[in-house]
Formats: structure tokens, sequence, C-alpha cells
């Protein structure tokens, strides 16, 4: 039951892949490639930079946070009335990469201006998590 | 129409609902009262924001002569949790196509 409440709070998905850092760091920050595997997008490797996603179900509304080539590359994602933030974070291995990417149902900013007396969402699915346990 | 999820999430941005919400998780079954003394906005406030916890099927209301009680619905979060699980099978399934894409891609 805890266990269902974490994955609540973000969605994480983990591969080794057999290939380099920098080549799998081409396929997630070019637009043709990203296009490939993704959605149709208008990306660019630069902060701040708005883009979006585009599906024949609809757009995803997001934004750069990071950029550290071959290493760490993260946007907001905002969809389905939900703010988040898609991490990807890249580590070399002795055959490859490991390859992980972590969707989080909060934005850090909103984390911080939640942070004050009514508590934010961390927080929150912290305490549903408590709360689910003890049912349990 | 908005779907299940999205209610949800829409709800649960606000934080005085938010706090409300996990207030009735935390310590069960409260009257308006109760809720508007430590909810630190007034009472009218308190009582908007349980009606829409409670169109979100997220809350239960109970009348008692002239009180109201007000209880959480745990249940209501499923849709929630079921949003986590169909984003990470999206997200498998873009995995599959990255590898697919790396194998076509020339070194």
């Amino acid at each position: 039951m805890t266990n269902t409440a974490t994955e609540t709070r973000s969605v994480v998905v983990e591969r080794e892949i057999p290939y380099p850092p920098e080549k799998i760091w081409r396929a997630l920050t070019q637009p043709h490639l990203i296009e490939e595997w993704l959605m149709n997008n208008d990306f660019k490797p630069v902060v701040d930079h708005r883009f979006n996603l585009r599906a024949d179900w609809g757009a995803v509304d997001c934004q750069v946070m990071a950029v550290e080539p071959t290493k760490t590359l993260s946007y907001t994602w905002a969809a389905y009335g939900l703010e988040s933030v898609v991490t990807w974070t890249l580590t070399p291995t002795s055959t490859g990469t490991h390859l992980r990417m972590e969707q989080s149902g909060f934005r850090p900013d909103q984390q911080q201006a939640y942070q004050g007396a009514k508590g934010g969402w961390p927080r929150f699915f912290a305490n549903l998590e408590q709360v689910l346990a003890r049912i349990d | 129409m908005p779907t299940a999820h999205e209610v949800l999430f829409r709800t649960l941005a606000d934080p005085t609902r938010r706090a409300l919400f996990e207030r009735l998780c935390r310590e069960g079954e409260q009257t308006v009262g109760a809720l508007t003394a430590r909810a630190g906005v007034s009472q009218p406030a308190v009582s908007k924001h349980l009606g829409v916890l409670k169109q979100a099927g997220l809350v239960r209301d109970r009348h008692e002569g002239r009180q109201t009680h007000y209880s959480a619905q745990l249940g209501a979060l499923a849709p929630m949790i079921d949003w986590t699980s169909q984003m990470a099978g999206f997200w498998q399934s873009r995995f599959d196509h990255l590898e697919d894409l790396l194998k076509r891609m020339d070194q």
C-alpha cells in the first residue's frame, strides 16, 4: 500500500541501454529524432525554451528546466490538468548507459511556494501514504 | 469533458482545499465548525471548498441536527493512482520506441 502511494507521487522508468550516453542524448534532444520515439515537437536544448509535444490525442505544454549535455535533461510537462516535471538521467556503464526517466507530479517551484503553512503536494502524498498504511 | 484524474488534480491543486482534505484523512470525520476553527479562512469559504471536494467525490457529508459532518473518501483517489500506472505504461512503450530508434541511428 505504501508503494502505491509512493507511485502516486512520481513515475520512474529505468532501463539499461547498450549504447553510449552521447548517442542517447542525441535521441533525447534533436527534434527530428524525438519525433520518432516520443511525439512531434519544437524542442530546443535551451533552458527556459517553451515547446509543445503534439499527438493525435492532444498536446503537452513543456518548458526546459535543466540541460547538462549527455548527463541530465529536465522539462515541465503540463497535460490533463497536472503540472509535472520529466527528468532524464544518463549514467555511463561498462556496457552502455543506465537511462532513467522520472516524472514527478509537481513542480519544484510549486513545492517551494507551497512549503508554507498549508503544505504542498509532496507533504500531501507523504501524509496520504501514512493514512493508507494505517488502513491496511 | 474532463477526465476523472483531471478533476482530482484540479480539486486538490488548491492548497487550502488540499489541507482540509488532508485533515479529514488524518483525523477522521469532522464538523464544518471544527474544520473552520483551524482552516485560517471563513466558514463560507470552508463550506465552498467542502462543496468542491464533495463534487469530486473526495468527501461525504452527513447531517445530524444542525451540524454537518464531513469525512474523506479515500477510494475516490483511485483514478489518481490509475493515472500513474497509465503514465508508466506510456513511458515503457516510449522506451521501446527509443531503443528501436537507437538501433537504426548511425553511431
